[in-house]
């Protein structure tokens, strides 16, 4: 009882799309919805991996799941595993020691592979720079479509960077 | 005297020195002979002491040898026991007979550093991983850290368990969630747990040896991305052990500032762990419940001090945000709307039966084994230890706040949720004391530049728990080596004891209600 009570106290709090995000989702295209709607079936399915972040990327991809940015509402999940996963959103840098699972999931992962580079780290490697225990930017390893700087990017440039890619791989449609 | 002083000097005598040169007193530092490492280890023990970590440094600059570490601590008293290693004949008889959290920290100093802790059970590679070349040492001063490695062929032996049944879950090191990587090995005979061994160092970034290559100033920014989640703790704790090289004195201000960004990085992170930890015992109710308000605790921070996380904020010498009048007013109200609809929650978390079903009881870390492993923070207080060291250790302002520190003994999920839940209202509490007293004033000093070969040591209860650092500077008073303990460092192997004779289904549980760090832990 108590927790339909909060659930009818709570409402729906997710907020509309902040200007800036409406903005890039006008400049990725008009048809950026017919795109996930027609070429992905209504939903984009993600696979997060950590290539060798300092998790502080990982709360903000936490954060664009919660209720406030409710990144569903776009079709936009998280899946389990690489084999049915439309994007790979990889937060870096890509340390020696994940350099072979990163090139094994996106082996996994079938066409059109996006690729999303999440964080400074994950774009040039960051802070963290290149050394021998870092390779640097994602993009040293696999293919990446588009990069998102920050430290660590905000949830509103997390969810522009997804659609951007989407946008980005079918300019056209 | 104190009270570990005194063992060393009993145990020992003459033969342990102890200098005030190093850490600028705030803690004891003794350099004992070669072979009375185990002997100290053995006196330590016997008073009950803990392990807080043990490391090495290279200080060949300084035209010695190996330098290897043992710092103990008992109640509100830290002392650091120090052996000297000739270059050419780099070993130490270990103690990890003595201490059980050694056993990882000997790896690491064998595989990164190239010395042997003699008698040592164990000595795979640890952090390095088997297709690294076998004399790459890359803490030692002799390897480039801009250097890259070739991989040559080798194979990790896992341990395995034989029998009627038994068989094997690889778990990794890409995971289903939204989290870090690390690869989890399970004997399993139908769903129990028989063992799990970890395997982390996935996530290995050089962070110990980048810090070699910074500025005293600089290297705070890499400290606050340790580990992202615990960002003020980490650098704060990381100026804190500078400053108690330099003998800079903190403004007043600036250090309840400190502690206001430290409590409020315990709330959100408490709030997101509670919430995930229901989640995972299919409770998604509670996830959307608590990231909403974690949520709107970020955008506060946000506006208030400029990052969500309070990133870079905590700066040697002081901080590099502030608060004023309507900043207070604004995180009064939020605090009492938080603790509010907290309650209400904490009401539903109470009374849910099926909730309690799955999170009592489970994944159980008595308390013999949490102190035998040493752990710290929320993992420890959940089994019966009762560790703060805002309590036993306070730096400022905690030397005047009043903490009351929550401690249960059941060692289950439940427990270590409950924890969580018991130091959110603490911190709120917290949170308005030190904004109803914050005294005025400015908020930076000069840090200034340690003099050459001299130690620094600090400890910060983060929200996972004690964070300590320990830094040397070199020759030309630069960084020599800044060595970081996560509490992720022992916690790792409490998730260990906890899941046996667990059900596999209720790892992601008992893993979530640790939720231990695997980037502070591999470094």
């Amino acid at each position: 009882m108590k927790i339909l009570k909060q659930i009818l106290r709570t409402g729906i709090v997710t907020e509309p799309l902040s200007s800036d995000v409406r903005e890039a989702i006008k400049e990725a295209g008009a048809g950026l919805d017919e795109v996930i709607r027609k070429r992905f079936r209504g939903s984009l399915a993600i696979r997060h991996v950590d290539a060798g972040s300092c998790n502080g990327c990982e709360l903000e991809i936490h954060a664009i799941n919660n209720p406030i940015y409710n990144c569903e509402s776009f079709g936009i999940h998280f899946t389990a595993s690489p084999r049915f996963a439309d994007m790979l959103l990889v937060t870096g840098p890509v340390t020696r020691n994940m350099e072979i699972a990163l090139s094994r999931t996106y082996a996994a992962t079938p066409p059109p592979k996006l690729v999303v580079a999440a964080g400074d780290c994950g774009c040039n490697g960051g802070i963290f720079g290149e050394s021998y225990a870092s390779l640097g930017g994602i993009d040293k390893v696999i293919p990446v479509d588009v990069y998102i700087p920050g430290c660590p990017p905000t949830p509103t440039a997390l969810l522009r960077g997804i659609l951007l890619a989407v946008g980005s791989r079918y300019p056209g449609l | 005297m104190s009270i570990l002083k005194n063992a060393i000097l009993s145990a020992i005598g003459t033969d342990a020195t102890f200098e005030g040169r190093n850490c600028l007193a705030s803690i004891d530092f003794c350099i004992v002979p070669r072979g009375k490492f185990a002997d100290a280890a053995r006196a330590m023990k016997k008073t009950n002491a803990l392990l807080v970590a043990e490391w090495s440094a290279d200080e060949s600059p300084f035209g010695r040898g190996f330098g290897v570490f043992a710092c103990y601590r008992w109640g509100a008293e830290y002392l650091i026991v120090k052996i000297e290693l000739p270059y050419d004949d780099p070993i130490f008889a270990s103690i990890t007979d003595e201490f059980l959290p050694a056993y990882r920290f000997e790896r690491q100093i064998r595989s990164l550093m190239g010395i042997v802790p003699v008698g040592h059970p164990d000595l795979r590679p640890w952090i390095k991983f088997e297709d690294w070349p076998e004399d790459a040492y890359p803490l030692r001063k002799t390897f480039k850290a801009s250097q890259t490695m070739p991989r040559v062929p080798g194979v990790y032996k896992f341990v395995r368990a034989e029998g009627e049944g038994v068989y094997e879950i690889p778990v990794g090191p890409v995971h289903a969630g939204i989290i870090e990587p690390g690869h989890f090995r399970f004997q399993a005979v139908g769903e129990d747990i028989l063992t799990l061994e970890e395997r982390l160092g996935y996530v290995h970034k050089g962070i110990e040896k980048r810090f070699e290559s910074f500025s005293w100033e600089e290297a705070s920014r890499l400290a606050g991305r340790v580990s992202g989640d615990t960002t003020v703790a980490h650098s704060l704790a990381y100026c804190m052990g500078l400053e108690s090289m330099t003998g800079c004195v903190v403004p007043e201000r600036a250090n309840w500032l400190r502690a206001l960004f430290l409590e409020r990085e315990r709330i959100a992170n408490h709030l997101g762990d509670i919430g995930a930890i229901c989640n995972d015992a299919a409770f998604a109710f509670m996830l959307y419940q608590c990231s909403r308000l974690k949520e709107s605790m970020l955008r506060i921070n946000h506006t208030l001090f400029g990052h969500r996380y309070i990133m870079d904020r905590i700066i040697p010498g002081g901080v590099a945000a502030d608060i004023d009048e309507d900043g207070k007013e604004v995180m009064l109200s939020e605090m009492k709307k938080l603790l509010k609809e907290f309650n209400r929650l904490v009401d539903i978390y109470e009374e849910n039966a099926s909730l309690e079903d799955r999170v009592r009881d489970t994944g159980i870390l008595i308390s013999e084994k949490a102190r035998e492993m040493c752990a710290v923070g929320i993992v420890a207080r959940a089994s019966g230890l009762n560790l703060d060291c805002r309590l036993q250790h306070p730096f400022p302002p905690y030397d005047r706040l009043r903490v009351n520190v929550p401690v249960l003994i059941s060692g289950d999920v439940h427990a270590r949720a409950w924890v969580r839940i018991e130091e959110i209202r603490e911190s709120v509490r917290i949170i308005r004391e030190i904004l109803n007293t914050i005294p005025s004033g400015g908020i930076t000093a000069e840090a200034g530049i340690p003099a050459p070969d001299t130690s620094g040591f600090s400890a910060v209860e983060g929200w996972r728990g004690e964070i300590v650092y320990w830094l040397q500077s070199g020759p030309k008073s630069e960084i020599n080596r800044c060595m970081v303990r996560d509490p992720s460092g022992v916690n790792w192997l409490g998730l260990e004891q906890a899941v046996l004779g667990n059900i596999v289904p209720d790892f992601p549980l008992c893993n979530k209600s640790f939720n231990q760090s695997y980037s502070g832990h591999d470094l």
